[in-house]
């Protein structure tokens, strides 16, 4: 197997990915797509799960290396289940936000992983924070990570506009899924979204050959 | 380095201490006049599949050393529980003691909580020891079994990565016994279909990679009572190929 991963600059499984999260009007909705990759030309898996729950209301999308990104939210699962119980209360989504930084920037040597949280809570309501590979901490109305995500940064700045409505967003975050596994081709498999409300989440998957299809396809 | 016992909990925070030693050794190595042993190798294919009872785990029994054929019966499905068995690829000796550990340290579990092991907690103790080495144990291991949640088939990469499947293969033979499982994998076969599908594509990567090869270890796991599974557990299908 060593001869799979020797030129890629992460050892072993990494998620060549394409991650994203946008806020509508009530609720957020985070996406990615399912392949998992080694050394940039084998397809380890087609159906891999990018999408952690790490709360009830409160998602994490990975992107870099599979094991290190794993490793990651596990132990983030676990502080902030504990840190909900001390506090007798949900946690907000700036708390886990926080928690998956400080283990990203005092780990920063060892790891390279880079994540997306994104959920609701009651004091904020709907929100999106982006944690970088080093640690950085950025919240904002939506976001994209991944290595697809260069493909369609063009797009979802034009494209985005505060105040959707669910349907809207749902077609948004389709589409930029679309367009970036069209061209990353270490993106691809199904589409998965989660929509993220005060009344709960809803999964959605959409099969490679359901997405959307644009112009030269 | 001993491994805690599993119902401790390790120190919070990632234990990363092993990194600075394998620095220091491969500077000694390097600069002296000794080169690093090169470990055996099981230059393998192994394949699982979930069917509607249970799980059906394959492996071929060849085990390399570079070139030269160092066992031609090793067994390459270990025990862990009696309702969870894996399957190894990789570096001979850390598939072994790492399966071994595994299976002492649910045996242990099972003793003092008095239930069975379940395979997620398996896959969970086996990600948590891997990642903590940062893939310099070279395990990769499948991991199949059947508890009270239903029939589970696991994949354990070296660097601690998982992922749950329904068919799989791994080792340097896996990309020939993928595409028998990718062309005749359906959702809940019977057993004996199953059975025949593992040793398709075990014996295709035979076939196709020079570091597998030998005989073919087919290991049906299915819920059932103690007594007769004990009867239909290991079941080796001996077949001469040269």
């Amino acid at each position: 197997m060593e001869r799979h991963y020797m030129d890629s600059k992460i050892k072993g499984v990494s998620t060549g990915t394409t991650i994203l999260a946008v806020t509508f009007n009530g609720g957020v909705i985070i996406g990615s797509d399912s392949r998992a990759s080694m050394g940039g030309n084998y397809v380890c898996s087609k159906t891999i799960n990018k999408l952690i729950q790490v709360h009830d209301r409160i998602f994490c999308c990975i992107a870099g290396s599979l094991a290190d990104a794993q490793a990651v939210t596990k132990t983030a699962k676990f502080q902030i289940s504990l840190h909900s119980i001390q506090m007798e209360s949900p946690p907000l989504v700036k708390a886990a936000a926080s928690v998956m930084k400080e283990l990203c920037y005092n780990n920063k040597e060892e790891l390279q992983a880079g994540f997306i949280t994104a959920g609701w809570d009651k004091k904020k309501g709907p929100q999106v924070y982006t944690v970088a590979l080093g640690g950085m901490l950025l919240s904002l109305p939506f976001t994209i990570g991944g290595s697809g995500s260069t493909y369609i940064y063009g797009y979802t700045d034009a494209k985005y506009k505060p105040d959707m409505s669910r349907e809207e967003c749902l077609q948004f975050a389709t589409n930029a899924l679309a367009l970036a596994m069209g061209r990353d081709n270490v993106s691809g498999g199904v589409a998965h979204l989660v929509v993220i409300t005060e009344g709960g989440v809803e999964h959605v998957v959409i099969p490679g050959d359901k997405l959307p299809k644009f112009h030269d396809e | 380095m001993a491994l805690p016992n599993v119902l401790e909990t390790p120190p919070s925070g990632f234990n990363f201490e092993n990194v600075f030693r394998n620095v220091a050794l491969e500077g000694l190595l390097e600069g002296g006049r000794t080169k690093a042993p090169k470990p055996m190798k099981t230059g393998t294919t192994i394949a699982g599949v979930v069917c509607k009872d249970g799980v059906v785990l394959g492996a071929d029994t060849r085990a390399t050393s570079s070139e030269v054929v160092a066992d031609k019966m090793c067994a390459k499905i270990h025990y862990i529980a009696p309702n969870i068995y894996c399957c190894g690829a990789g570096t001979a000796a850390d598939t072994e003691k790492t399966t071994d550990l595994l299976s002492s340290n649910l045996t242990i579990f099972s003793m003092d909580s008095g239930r069975n092991p379940r395979v997620v907690m398996a896959a969970n103790i086996l990600q948590d020891m891997l990642f903590r080495y940062r893939g310099q144990i070279g395990a990769h291991l499948i991991l199949g079994g059947v508890d009270c949640t239903g029939s589970h088939l696991y994949t354990v990469g070296p660097y601690g990565d998982i992922d749950k499947v329904t068919y799989l293969a791994m080792g340097s033979g896996d990309l020939a016994a993928l595409g028998i499982l990718e062309d005749r994998f359906k959702p809940n076969m019977e057993l004996e279909e199953a059975k025949e599908l593992v040793r398709d594509a075990i014996h295709s990567g035979i076939m196709s990679d020079l570091g597998s090869g030998n005989n073919i270890d087919i290991c049906p796991t299915r819920s059932q009572s103690l007594k007769t599974r004990g009867k239909y557990t290991s079941i080796i299908l001996v077949q001469h190929l040269f």
